[in-house]
């Protein structure tokens, strides 16, 4: 039985396109899911307030919603448009196009949940404070986009690039693992970001008045919670971008998936850590702002710390890479 | 291409090195982060103790970094003596 390259193109391309939006719906879902949730409490506490809370809930869903956009973006590409294949590495990039979006897709619309449920009940508690808080919610919720975005960025690569002119072995190895990379790293910096930006909804809410100094903090531990997404991003670029000679056994291959592997799943862990851990920062220099200082440099030191086993991720897979 | 058992072993080895390490990651990530929380949390209650509550996170931390440390040293021992 022959079958030549474009129906094992096709093959992959169907199964990439499947994962992409099945795992992509399912942060997006949870995150609209508690946002609902959250508005429908807001709206019994104060049922006067309810076109306001509506509204904003409606904002905040939509945005949660486009990380999984994004993943049916991907998904129309794979089934819709001729993917010129010309090696076998093709297979490998489109199913890992794939798997790269829909894993990217998660965190992204589990964390746009938080700050949006924590606007609308923030609404009820100060209704003068609607402004500001919407404000902030869009700001935080838009920031928790970007390890989605950095997942569509390597999906679009590996999708429309030609990889004709590489060796089959160790290449494929090397296509999977950048997917891997950028859409496992992706939920915990995703997840992160909205724990944070949910805190700081929460910490305006209670006290109006440190909305500025919130808001900047917020920033900044979303900005630290992005780094393991932004380890990913770069551990893919080097597997997409970096020429390896050709080979006639199995292990590099299975070195370069597994180098994807292990910063993709090391990843989601510190990112998490890190929105908690600047979400407790963020929540308390709302309630005491005179202790900013203090406040901000524990938050950060702890979350140096959490940031570790990132970086030992890291180390492993550039080893996996470059040394063995 | 054929398939040799060394070369299999070693490419089990290198898959292995990379899930225990991604895998290792994931608990002292989120644990550090909510001992640095909850420690932010004390600080904003009782600012006059910010010295002793960052040096009781940071031994926290150290101690849930471990369990990270193993994961990084038997990934060293699967890629590199194994």
């Amino acid at each position: 039985m022959e079958q030549d390259i474009q129906t094992w193109v096709k093959l992959a391309a169907y199964s990439g396109a499947g994962l992409s939006i099945g795992l992509g719906a399912i942060g997006a879902a949870i995150g609209e899911g508690y946002t609902a949730a959250q508005a429908n409490s807001a709206v019994s506490r104060n049922p006067a307030l309810a076109g306001d809370v509506f509204k904003s809930m409606l904002v905040g869903q939509a945005i949660a919603e486009s990380a999984s956009i994004f993943s049916l973006v991907v998904a129309m590409i794979l089934l819709f448009s001729n993917i010129p294949a010309t090696s076998f590495i093709t297979v490998a990039a489109v199913f890992a196009a794939g798997l790269s979006m829909g894993f990217g897709a998660i965190g992204s619309g589990v964390g746009a949940g938080f700050p949006a449920g924590a606007a609308c009940i923030g609404m009820v508690r100060q209704p003068a404070m609607s402004a500001k808080l919407t404000t902030n919610m869009l700001i935080g919720s838009a920031v928790c986009q970007t390890p989605s975005i950095f997942a569509l960025v390597i999906s679009f690569i590996l999708i429309f690039s030609d990889f004709g002119s590489h060796p089959l072995w160790p290449t494929w190895g090397a296509m999977l693992g950048a997917g891997l990379a950028a859409g496992l790293s992706a939920i915990g910096s995703g997840i992160g970001g909205g724990v944070v930006a949910g805190a700081s909804s929460e910490g305006i809410a209670r006290q109006p008045t440190s909305v500025s100094s919130v808001t900047n903090i917020m920033l900044l531990g979303q900005a630290i919670a992005q780094t393991p997404a932004i380890l990913g991003l770069l551990v893919a670029f080097i597997l997409i971008f970096k020429e390896f000679g050709a080979t006639d056994t199995i292990a590099p291959a299975i070195a370069l998936l597994s180098s994807g592997l292990c910063m993709g799943i090391g990843g989601i862990g510190p990112g998490i850590g890190e929105g908690i851990a600047s979400s407790g920062g963020v929540k308390w220099i709302a309630r005491n702002e005179k202790e900013i200082g203090t406040l901000t440099r524990t938050m950060l030191v702890g979350m140096a710390v959490a940031e570790s086993t990132a970086i030992y991720s890291m180390v492993i897979s550039l080893v996996l890479i470059f040394v063995v | 291409m054929a398939i040799e058992g060394a070369d299999l072993v070693k490419a089990a080895a290198f898959l292995g090195a990379g899930i225990s390490m991604g895998l290792g990651a994931i608990g002292p990530g989120v644990g550090e982060g909510m001992a640095a929380a909850k420690a932010c949390e004390a600080i904003g209650r009782n600012p006059k103790e910010a010295g002793l509550l960052t040096r009781t996170m940071l031994v926290g931390q150290a101690v849930s970094e471990s369990t990270g440390i193993y994961s990084l040293v038997v990934s060293l021992l699967l890629l590199f003596v194994v």
